[in-house]
């Protein structure tokens, strides 16, 4: 299912529609946002190399990390990233988003080091990270330098969008996504968010830009927020390595499909595995009270043979009309009573039966047709 | 006696082995505590740790909170002379209790207010030779009274923070700060709060008791260590020499 995420970045957008955005949100209960993000962007930049996506190029824009960091992680898994700087470029937000490195370098009360993590083939240093349109410019033009113009598309994945938010008000952040999404060269974008860092309504603007939201839940919830016992601090430990995944993918065709995943933290990396079977859960689910609510093995087999009473299908009876004015005693000696026993049920089992008499000829008998069926949606 | 005692917490930082490279480097650690089970001795000893004769490691105190007296008052009795490391350029102390931001424009000039200090940071690491640049630990205490001198713009603590991050990279040195949870406690959403755990490598929490107060007992560290992908509980005592660590149950 994680896979079908990062297939929706990788297949990219149709012409005339805005490109798929995914939303990585977290909390600090599970703060494994950024492992999902290096992830999926492994994932999408081998992809990229293998030619397989629509992409031709990836623009890393980051805030919280080094560009080394990214640089590191790819080449960890196996990409040759020397050789592949016409395919990735980073837009260092990190190194001095806000020129104090320029500032103190003029006051000269500071020697900047040649410093040769910043001066790489990979990476320019953005230094302007509370103007959120020259930030804009600049994402487009790395990237289009990346793909060298045309008809091709390249990818942004952005670290984080929480450090967007502190530096510049929602709407600008918002006004930024929204025109990345509709460019003709973007094929895909997707950021990284910590929900807890923001109001809702700032959460909810991000999730409404994006066609899907992966969110990243406790596998336990704590009880109270106390760390205080042994109980709770057992909880923490499962927490720290482990966790669920849900996404929520919006489609094309307007209809919305949820999934859920449970998310292994480890040194080598993440791993989703499916969620416990669910019924598992639904056992935990059903309350203790005094009544029976399950059904046994011998009643679902029963269940499962009553034929249900639909007149059109027919049971080898004639269809009989309830007359109100006569009482069912009177009736029997006047026509055949309808049998009691149906003819398609199954002797063995318990004579489970449902006997319907249809009030009046004015109702429409049951039919198999859909009456939606006429609808021209 | 000091070695064995402080093991657990060591051992959860991975202080307990070899401590030259400094194992902390490129790592941001952040403690957190409250009024009634202070963090501070974790600070203390970690600036005891950093400056063992064993390792040449530096650091640089950020002070907001005491005069350089009251640490090396405390410091002494946990065996160390603040006074000669400074002296041997082991130790420098950043005294910041009269910081005050200029107001308004929120520090943009270089030369006043938490820019000029991050200046200041960079200009010493920089004279170090290269060799020592990863045995550096910048060390914070602490954020909140930080924030007060900012005029209480915690996005510019955050900035400052930020750039302080950026030398962790950039000289693979180590920053430890401290900062008091139940401030930010009564707040609908501590932000900065939040930030600073989303931030740390290495969080360590000073907790009460969830039982309350005990004699034999200060209170609990949590330490989640995110690279080594560990958690560690266990109860402390604050003596006057050492700190003693165990697990719960064994005093």
């Amino acid at each position: 299912m994680a896979e079908s995420t990062y297939r929706a970045l990788r297949d990219g957008a149709l012409e005339g529609e805005l490109a798929p955005a995914l939303t990585i949100k977290d909390s600090v209960a599970s703060p494994f946002a950024l492992q999902v993000f290096s992830h999926v962007i492994s994932q999408l930049f081998s992809s990229i190399l293998a030619g397989k996506s629509q992409s031709r190029g990836l623009v890393v824009v980051s805030f919280s990390r080094s560009p080394s960091f990214y640089l590191d992680l790819l080449k960890n898994k196996g990409t040759d990233v020397a050789s592949s700087n016409k395919q990735i470029q980073i837009l260092d937000c990190y190194s001095d988003p806000l020129g104090w490195k320029d500032q103190l370098a003029g006051s000269r009360n500071f020697t900047a080091l040649s410093n040769e993590a910043l001066v790489s083939s990979n990476a320019i240093v953005f230094r302007e990270v509370k103007h959120m349109d020259k930030l804009y410019n600049s994402i487009i033009e790395l990237g289009k330098g990346l793909v060298r113009g045309g008809k091709i598309r390249f990818s942004i994945a952005i670290d984080s969008a929480d450090e967007m938010l502190r530096h510049a008000p929602v709407s600008s952040v918002a006004r930024l996504l929204s025109n990345l999404r509709s460019h003709d060269h973007i094929s895909s974008i997707f950021w990284l968010l910590h929900s807890d860092l923001h109001e809702a309504r700032v959460t909810a603007v991000l999730e409404y830009l994006s066609s899907i939201v992966a969110s990243l839940e406790p596998s336990h919830q704590l009880a109270n927020g106390q760390r205080g016992d042994l109980e709770n601090f057992s909880l923490i430990k499962h927490n720290s390595k482990k966790g669920k995944f849900h996404v929520r993918f919006k489609k094309r065709n307007g209809r919305v499909r949820v999934m859920s995943e449970e998310v292994h933290i480890e040194q080598s990396g993440i791993n989703f595995t499916s969620l416990p079977s669910e019924g598992a859960i639904n056992q935990g689910l059903v309350p203790k009270v005094q009544f029976s609510l399950q059904l046994s093995e011998k009643e679902r087999i029963d269940k499962a043979n009553v034929v249900l009473p639909f007149e059109h299908q027919g049971n080898g009876k004639p269809i009989q009309i309830y007359d109100g004015r006569r009482s069912l005693v009177d009736s029997k000696h006047e026509r055949p009573v309808a049998a009691v026993e149906n003819v398609q049920t199954n002797e063995n089992c318990g004579s489970g039966e449902i006997i319907y008499y249809r009030d009046s000829d004015d109702e429409m008998p049951d039919s198999d047709e859909d009456p939606d069926d006429d609808l021209d949606i | 006696m000091n070695q064995r005692s402080s093991n657990l917490l060591d051992e959860a930082l991975g202080l307990d082995q070899v401590i030259e490279p400094w194992p902390l480097r490129g790592q941001v650690v952040a403690i957190e505590d409250q009024v009634e089970t202070s963090g501070s001795f974790v600070l203390h000893h970690l600036l005891k740790r950093s400056l063992s004769p064993n390792s040449s490691n530096v650091t640089i105190f950020i002070a907001f909170s005491q005069p350089f007296s009251h640490y090396d008052r405390i410091l002494r009795k946990l065996g160390c002379n603040l006074v000669s490391q400074r002296d041997n350029s082991r130790f420098f102390f950043f005294d910041m209790l009269k910081l005050q931001c200029p107001d308004g424009d929120e520090g943009i000039t270089p030369e006043g207010g938490l820019i000029a200090l991050y200046g200041k940071i960079h200009k010493t690491i920089s004279a170090l030779p290269e060799i020592s640049w990863k045995n550096v630990s910048i060390i914070i205490d602490d954020l909140s009274l930080m924030e007060v001198a900012a005029n209480g713009s915690s996005d510019y603590v955050l900035d400052f923070l930020h750039y302080c991050r950026t030398l962790t990279s950039e000289f693979d040195c180590s920053l430890i700060t401290l900062n008091h949870e139940d401030i930010y406690s009564s707040e609908d959403r501590p932000t900065f709060f939040i930030q600073m755990e989303y931030l740390a490598d290495i969080l360590i929490k000073a907790e009460p008791l969830a039982t309350g107060l005990a004699t034999d007992v200060h209170g609990q560290l949590t330490v989640s260590n995110k690279g080594r992908n560990k958690v560690s509980n266990f109860h402390f005592k604050v003596k006057e020499n050492v700190v003693e660590c165990f697990y719960p149950g064994r005093s």
